[in-house]
């Protein structure tokens, strides 16, 4: 897909007229989707898609569409040719852009990565075999994923790589589940084999008669992935430049210093150790890292080319949605094997689910536990936890509440395919907290 | 194109027990003024097809944007090819299902948008500049979304239907700030809420023309307002609100496929099951819940649903009582019960699964300045801001733009950051009084998430004024 992509662009190139010029995005991905449901195939098919954003650019008028190719170059070109008229027209309607930044620099980069994955009907076989004694319930995706970039200026950048994300959840009844993914690009039966039988040994623990807890607060241990969802809640406009400037961020506080987290709270996006591409929507490379919380404190924003125009900022990378795309806190001291220890008596909550603001200003979130949580006494396991809803705000939780991070970090691959599969990810501790407030 | 890609699946050789292809062709365009700034101007055409197959038990389908002949025939192999591979293992016989070979067509009755992008333009310019009232006001917008989308569905056995829809969603937001304290009021919601089909007659149904100042206005009254009180109290839910609850803690629950356990991966599973249906007593005897595909406006309006199946309005919940859940034909099929006809997907490249199309709360008798008249103390929520629920979609929290306190029977202000939460199963019990016709609005959300592979979907939700007693309400921090 690369060489056709480019041959668009090469193609776009002679269409231009007097002063004009052109950004291309491409997102393409030929998936494997299966589900399941109680170990058996509920729903199996493939999806191939090649979306192209175009941005005909006229002076500081510019204008945007995005196209769905069918990869025949015969009918893309008709397409594109259609569509630079509609764009030359829409030009005509538009007023002048004073926030337009596009990259003046050409850097071109290239990162392919030759597909290793087997057969998608190879790993459903395995899956359906390795989940025969089991209730269980989940999604594969697999196949490549691309992603391109290509400017009037000649800059040309190409990502593209084969994955698979295996997410799923075993059921002990009711709505007691444990919930595991085994994702890469290098698919190992065993290794998927063994993930599942991890799920399974905790399916005893969640037989057991579920407690039901009063509310209140409670010491509580997050693993990453209860973490990751409180963490993915400031993805709305927490690190956003664009929303820190409009007043609407829920880390306004820390930027302004009225709110501090705690010292051991250290947040940064560290594109060189995630799985997105090293470059974004209007060309600008992104740096290795960008610290966002040091030691508790604002560090800095991701910013986007046109808040950087807004603002008469730089831009460090980041898309339209400013959201972070590779984010790693750093590491703490407790071992993870010492977690239940640590936590004593409270909640050991595998996953957090649903999360919202309560009160954006202040940082408050709310959310529901779920999939293998627990009541804990004198470090051991007791019972799966009923369904709780927490209400507190992050500048608690992650402040004073605090009392330490795992010192094992835990990679987190985002599972989600609305549009296109993610290529986001996350590098997490676990967090130990000496309250958490339950309200329902 | 549709004539094309007619042709070309009729040509096909399909050798199995049913096929069809969903044909889907999407033309859209964003506008948006922020801050008095015309914003990048986007556009999108999207067109694929989806061909699904079930052959000897299986199920599978296969996506593309590639309509030429061999593109439409690779699909067709690759779809038939999934089902072969996995009839051994499917969840289900689907050749049990019978899917239908429907005939139709389905258009409003307005065919045009009437869209002109000058005129559209200058009315974002006004809205926004007159949403700057002072120096408080930090951040304001105001944005037009339109789409227009062809449908063909054709099946092996000659099935053919085709359906146009048009869609208009007006938005404006705006942002206040003051000693460290942001308040954002929208119109209809910073989700979109206020979305229907039809053409520009949407924007003056939405009552955008003037918008700007008076939301501008309201997000300044916010600052300057006390917090919502805490307590357990009467709650008046506005239809900008009522779309959310609806939502959140009838539409998801009664979901059959949610019932089945095909979401409890992802979405999560349903405190409703098999055996409530015909004998639950989901509401007070004042709670009426309908499938409605009837209504033009509404912005899930359809005659056919994306497996075929003819759309008619539906009593899901009638005097309070559960009667159908929101099943398509293979969900009814597994499940060995009624639905109605939901079984629908995002765009071409996402396959079929039961969704919630439109579904809405019946008006009632009382008048709404009946209901506020009636309240000793309790507060009166609109506009949807903040959603959770668990996943079995029991335990929620919802928040709102704005609240006005209401004592001995009369409104005595507004209140800030108003929320609320309650139990899906008990809550709706509480439902006191329900709306006339004259407190009752089409909205709906244009990103409903759910199922594997993602989508985000378009749904519709028409309610009135609804009040409910003994509801746990809170405020914010500050």
């Amino acid at each position: 897909m690369q060489q056709y992509f480019y041959q668009l662009a090469d193609h776009v190139q002679t269409q231009l007229r007097g002063g004009e010029r052109y950004t291309l995005w491409l997102s393409g991905e030929a998936s494997q989707f299966i589900r399941f449901n109680h170990g058996r195939v509920r729903q199996s098919g493939q999806v191939r898609q090649w979306y192209l954003s175009l941005r005909l650019v006229q002076g500081y008028r510019h204008v945007h569409a995005s196209i769905s190719l069918s990869a025949d170059f015969d009918n893309d070109r008709q397409l594109l040719a259609a569509e630079l008229l509609r764009l030359r027209d829409a030009l005509t309607d538009v007023a002048e852009d004073p926030h337009l930044l596009l990259a003046d620099e050409v850097h071109s980069t290239e990162r392919t990565e030759a597909s290793r994955l087997p057969p998608a009907e190879a790993m459903v076989e395995e899956i359906v075999s390795a989940a025969a004694r089991y209730d269980l319930v989940g999604f594969l995706a697999a196949g490549p994923v691309c992603h391109g970039f290509a400017s009037s200026e000649g800059q040309r950048n190409w990502h593209e790589t084969a994955s698979f994300h295996f997410d799923w959840s075993l059921y002990a009844g009711g709505d007691k589940a444990v919930k595991h993914s085994y994702a890469g690009f290098d698919w190992q039966r065993e290794g998927m084999e063994a993930a599942i039988h991890q799920s399974a040994s905790q399916l005893e623990l969640l037989q057991r008669p579920a407690r039901t807890i009063a509310p209140g607060s409670y010491r509580s241990y997050l693993t990453p992935s209860a973490l990751g969802e409180v963490l993915d809640t400031l993805n709305w406009g927490g690190f956003s430049e664009k929303e820190l400037q409009a007043k609407r961020s829920p880390l306004l506080r820390l930027r302004e210093g009225s709110a501090r987290l705690s010292p051991l709270v250290s947040l940064a996006e560290v594109s060189a150790g995630g799985l997105a591409p090293a470059f974004q929507h209007e060309g600008f490379l992104r740096p290795d890292s960008t610290p966002l919380i040091k030691s508790g404190r604002y560090a800095g924003s991701l910013i986007s080319p046109r808040t950087a125009r807004e603002y008469r900022l730089t831009t460090n990378g980041a898309n339209a949605s400013e959201a972070p795309e590779s984010l790693q806190m750093a590491a703490g001291e407790l071992p993870v094997s010492q977690a239940l220890e640590a936590l004593d008596t409270g909640l050991y909550i595998s996953n957090l689910w649903y999360l919202n603001y309560s009160d954006r200003t202040a940082c408050r979130l709310t959310g529901m536990t779920r999939f293998a949580s627990f009541w804990v006494e004198g470090g051991k396991i007791v019972a799966p936890l009923n369904v709780m809803r927490f209400d507190d705000s992050l500048y608690r939780m992650l402040g004073d509440n605090l009392l330490a991070l795992t010192e094992e970090r835990e990679f987190l691959p985002d599972a989600a395919t609305y549009g296109e599969r993610s290529t986001s990810s996350l590098l997490l501790p676990g967090a130990l907290l000496k309250g958490l407030e339950f309200v329902l | 194109m549709i004539e094309t890609v007619r042709e070309r699946f009729r040509a096909l050789n399909t050798q199995v027990d049913f096929c069809s292809l969903r044909y889907v062709e999407e033309r859209g365009e964003q506008l948006c003024v922020r801050q008095n700034v015309e914003q990048p101007l986007s556009t999108w055409i999207d067109r694929g097809a989806m061909i699904t197959v079930i052959h000897e038990g299986g199920y599978g389908y296969a996506a593309t944007s590639d309509l030429s002949s061999n593109g439409i025939k690779a699909a067709l192999e690759q779809a038939k090819a999934w089902a072969l591979r996995t009839r051994r293992h499917s969840v289900f016989d689907f050749n049990q299902a019978r899917l239908g070979h429907p005939q139709g067509r389905y258009q409003v009755d307005s065919p045009r948008l009437h869209w002109n992008r000058r005129d559209m333009l200058g009315l974002l310019h006004t809205e926004s500049a007159a949403a700057k009232r002072d120096e408080r006001i930090v951040d304001w917008s105001a944005a037009l979304m339109m789409a227009e989308v062809e449908q063909l569905y054709l099946t092996n056995d000659g099935g053919e239907v085709m359906q146009r829809f048009n869609y208009v969603i007006p938005n404006v937001m705006v942002t206040a700030f003051a000693d460290g304290e942001a308040q954002t009021r929208s119109l209809g919601g910073q989700g979109n809420g206020y979305c229907q089909q039809g053409g520009v007659e949407i924007i003056e149904r939405s009552r955008m023309v003037g918008s700007g100042r008076r939301v501008a206005d309201e997000a300044l009254q916010l600052l300057a307002s006390p917090n919502c009180p805490t307590g357990s109290m009467d709650l008046l839910l506005m239809p900008e609100q009522m779309m959310l609850q609806i939502h959140e803690s009838i539409g998801h629950p009664l979901e059959l496929d949610r019932i089945l356990g095909d979401e409890r991966n992802y979405a999560g599973t349903s405190f409703v099951t098999l055996d409530m249906f015909g004998q639950y007593q989901y509401g007070s005897a004042l709670l009426n819940v309908t499938y409605d595909p009837s209504r033009q406006d509404e912005f899930a309006t359809f005659g056919w649903d994306d497996d075929g199946s003819a759309g008619e309005k539906t009593w899901l919940i009638r005097d309070g009582l559960l009667e159908r859940p929101l099943g398509g034909a293979i969900s009814q099929a597994r499940a060995g019960m009624p639905g109605v006809a939901n079984s629908r997907a995002c765009s071409w490249n996402r396959p079929p699964i039961d969704r919630m199309a439109n579904l809405n709360v019946e008006p009632g008798s009382s008048t709404l300045e009946g209901m506020i008249g009636s309240i000793e103390r309790g507060v009166l929520m609109d506009t949807n801001v903040s959603w959770s629920i668990d996943d079995s979609r029991n335990k929620f929290q919802f928040s709102c733009e704005v609240g006005w306190l209401i004592e001995n029977g009369e409104i005595t202000g507004m209140v800030k950051n108003p929320g609320y939460r309650g139990i899906s199963a008990t809550f709706w019990r509480s439902l006191k009084q329900v709306g006339n016709e004259s407190t009752f609005e089409v909205m709906g959300t244009p990103s409903c998430g759910k199922g594997e592979p993602n989508q985000a979907i378009r749904v519709g939700h028409a309610s009135p004024a609804c009040l409910f007693g003994d509801v746990e309400v809170f405020g914010g921090e500050i």
